[in-house]
């Protein structure tokens, strides 16, 4: 099994833009109707770290999980 | 937040930009480019002039000035000229740099003195209501351009390459990686350097020119931009609206600081000898 990682969210400060859901490339972000984001599918993130780059307020932090951990 | 460079930032986030603004987008990239130079943050000082993108100077928990409209480098040189063991970083946004800034700008460049000027290109006056600026594409839309400005815009890079300028470079906010190792290399150069940050603006730029929606913006960012290698297999016709980033240009020249450190040095023994 590859690495796996955790999104971790600060719903607080997001404004709801969208840009972390349409670049995404596994779909784990999705948008809520009221057009925050939210981690939809915490188990696909392949750790590209792309939300974390792209966000501008700073929502995010990708922690890569110990590989034994869940196994 | 990543906790690796939230020591960059003031405890006052979120920030005043609209959702979607690339401004966060560049200080994003700024806070993981301190974070690669690993500079002391006592000896790093951020600048920044008048408009959207200045007020990044509030957030950043470095030495910062938010100075004068478009007088960001004459405060940075100042600086720079009296404590050179400051890291100086120049934010400013389009208009403050080529418009109400202009002659500050070129005459930074022609002087070289060792900052790094980041110019936070949004093509807009955000601040002020969306304005047309020096930097808005010839037939774009804009609060005072309705039919599209007529204008011809200014190439910033061959601006500041012209005027002098020893480290050229351009990125924009869907490659944030890019930008990030832009600011890290300009920061390292000695002598002037410029980075032209393209960013987006989703309210004022975007929903009069058909991309209102800040993901929608980025994806145009990335269709439109090349890099210098490949622009250099293109031909003028194909390059037409394509935003070319990388590193422009970089030269060595005589770093203003040193000079004068030199001359006094030179002057002072001068003066010891006729006494």
């Amino acid at each position: 099994m590859g690495k796996k990682f955790q999104v971790v969210l600060n719903a607080k400060t997001c404004k709801g833009c969208g840009i972390c859901a349409a670049l995404c490339p596994k779909k784990v972000l999705k948008i809520r109707p009221d057009g925050k984001a939210e981690v939809a599918d915490p188990a696909a993130c392949i750790g590209c770290q792309s939300c974390s780059l792209h966000c501008p307020d700073f929502c995010f932090e990708i922690k890569e999980v110990a590989a034994n951990a869940g196994e | 937040m990543e906790a690796v460079y939230e020591k960059y930032f003031r405890d006052n986030l979120p920030h005043i930009w609209c959702p979607g603004c690339g401004n966060g987008i560049v200080m994003s990239a700024l806070a993981r480019a301190l974070d690669k130079l690993n500079y002391p943050q006592d000896d790093v000082l951020l600048i920044s002039g008048i408009g959207c993108s200045s007020r990044m100077s509030g957030y950043m928990d470095l030495n910062t000035v938010h100075t004068a409209h478009g007088r960001a480098l004459a405060f940075a040189t100042g600086a720079k000229v009296c404590e050179p063991r400051l890291k100086v970083f120049v934010v400013m946004g389009d208009g403050d740099a080529a418009a109400i800034g202009g002659n500050h700008f070129i005459h930074a460049c022609r002087r070289n003195i060792d900052m790094t000027a980041i110019v936070i290109n949004n093509s807009i006056y955000g601040m002020t209501g969306g304005q047309f600026s020096p930097l808005t594409p010839t037939g774009k839309r804009a609060t005072t351009a309705p039919y599209g400005s007529i204008d011809r815009a200014f190439n910033l890079v061959d601006l500041a390459k012209g005027a002098g300028a020893t480290y050229v470079a351009r990125g924009d906010v869907f490659h944030a990686a890019q930008l990030t190792s832009l600011i890290v290399e300009a920061s390292r150069h000695k002598g002037f350097a410029v980075v032209e940050a393209v960013a987006t603006c989703p309210i004022s730029y975007g929903r009069y020119n058909n991309i209102p929606e800040p993901a929608d913006m980025l994806f145009w960012l990335r269709d439109n931009t090349v890099t210098v290698q490949q622009a250099a297999k293109m031909s003028e016709d194909e390059l037409k609206d394509k935003i070319i980033i990388g590193k422009h240009f970089e030269t060595q020249a005589v770093e203003y600081c040193e000079e004068m450190a030199r001359l006094l040095a030179k002057e002072k023994a001068g003066d010891n000898n006729e006494i």
